[in-house]
């Protein structure tokens, strides 16, 4: 009894240093940065398209189960990347149409999910590899036109953070066995769809 | 002998404290910038700026749980669907006459639902009825976007808050499963539908409408920006 109260005290006080030394907090790294492979890293934190139509790819794997969430796990990387080299290398696309194209992602995938269509795990492949390459493809546009000049490092941070979310992401949809889960599932994929549809019209009004 | 382990007193007053607790958390406003955090937060507020529409979404929740099984998470799942394809429209600038006739009668529609304990047989006239509705609501909130906000951010926020309002329907509608709930649950719907009626007034009668004056009111003390991002 003694002992524990004892190590307790000892948490305590150690805790109680830690908060009286704080270091200081450099939150406002925006000029500064991360460092390229931090700053891909961080990318899906301030890019909510790119990591909703990521999430959105990884839980349709995920319900069409875990083949499927296996070959997505390393397409979508894989493709992300190559596409961000090409993009990296990309010369001539002045405004490219990423709005457009993330918003009928969002619809095409959120309907795919609410509706848990019964796809083959082959398209489920090849939609991993088209969106993959298409937004890594936008992300290299990106990266180019902001002059970082580390690009792979950048798309290696985003690669790696892409791996762990649809690792995630999927893994949850496959364990979704109970038919409450699943209809979580799919509830989230009719709000992802829903959120397409309006950011669709969302770009058609911001075009007139 | 095995006893039933469901403790709803519990569970109804962990659920009430996440309530009152998430009713009364004010704006985490850590660096909102104009184009990002502002849109989630205009675009989660607008569901919630009018009494017409929280009425209509509540009630598909309250619904939707006296209904029990497929129709809980059918008929919430249908509004938001349906929802996006009404403010997809009134985005693109497709005109939809009576509109805020149609809001007034989701409310007392809905609501009478709710009163009566209706109970089709088949799922499919529900889901046309909350369809139908979430066409409305959602071409009128099409319609009232802010200018200057982030797209996808605003259109997050928005299904999210429809999605809380049908959730915090579904919730109450609960209760249901006891004898008091059941009659509590009524007399929400005979409240609703007394809220429709009032709303179907105000909008064959616009020019009785008085939120407008207090809206101007409210503005011509409040600063700019708070409308802008609200």
């Amino acid at each position: 009894m003694l002992e524990r109260i004892y190590k307790r005290a000892i948490l305590a006080a150690a805790c109680a240093i830690i908060f009286l030394c704080p270091a200081r907090a450099d939150a406002h790294l925006v000029t500064t940065g991360l460092g390229p492979v931090y700053d891909g890293i961080g990318h899906f934190f301030l890019s909510p398209g790119d990591a909703l139509s990521a999430l959105a790819l990884a839980l349709l794997a995920g319900l069409r189960g875990t083949a499927a969430g296996r070959r997505a796990l390393f397409i979508l990387p894989v493709a992300w990347f190559a596409g961000g080299l090409f993009g990296l290398a990309a010369t001539g696309w002045a405004s490219p149409p990423e709005e457009i194209v993330g918003a009928l992602s969002l619809l095409l995938l959120g309907i795919f999910i609410a509706t848990d269509i019964a796809l083959p795990e082959v398209v489920v492949a090849v939609l991993a590899a088209l969106i993959g390459g298409t937004f890594g493809f936008f992300n290299g546009l990106g990266m180019r036109e902001a002059g970082a000049g580390i690009g792979v490092l950048q798309l290696l941070g985003v690669a790696v953070t892409l791996f762990a979310l649809v690792a995630l992401a999927s893994a949850l949809a496959v364990t979704a066995k109970p038919m409450w889960a699943r209809t979580v599932v799919r509830v989230v994929g009719s709000w992802i769809g829903s959120s397409g549809l309006l950011w669709t019209g969302w770009v058609l009004h911001s075009l007139k | 002998m095995k006893t039933n382990s469901f403790q709803p007193s519990r569970q109804f007053a962990w659920l009430a404290v996440i309530a009152i607790l998430l009713a009364l958390a004010p704006n985490a406003q850590a660096h909102i910038l104009p184009d990002e955090g502002g849109g989630f937060k205009a675009g989660f507020h607008h569901p919630w700026s009018g009494l017409d529409h929280i009425c209509a979404m509540v009630a598909v929740g309250l619904w939707g749980a006296q209904l029990g099984g497929r129709a809980m998470w059918l008929l919430p799942v249908v509004f938001p669907l349906v929802m996006s394809v009404g403010g997809f429209f009134g985005l693109i600038g497709v005109p939809l006459p009576g509109q805020e006739i149609g809001i007034a009668l989701s409310a007392l529609l809905l609501g009478t639902m709710v009163c009566l304990e209706v109970k089709p047989k088949n799922l499919v006239w529900p889901a046309i009825l909350v369809g139908v509705f979430g066409f409305y609501h959602g071409h009128a909130h099409g319609v009232e976007l802010p200018p200057g906000e982030s797209g996808l951010l605003y259109s997050i926020g928005f299904v999210l808050a429809t999605g809380t309002l049908h959730a915090c329907g579904i919730t109450i509608g609960l209760v249901h499963r006891w004898a008091a709930g059941k009659i509590v649950l009524r007399v929400a719907g005979a409240a609703i539908a007394a809220c429709g009626i009032y709303f179907l007034w105000v909008a064959l009668h616009p020019e009785t409408n008085e939120s407008a004056p207090v809206k101007a009111k409210v503005s011509a003390i409040a600063p700019a920006n708070l409308w802008q991002n609200a």
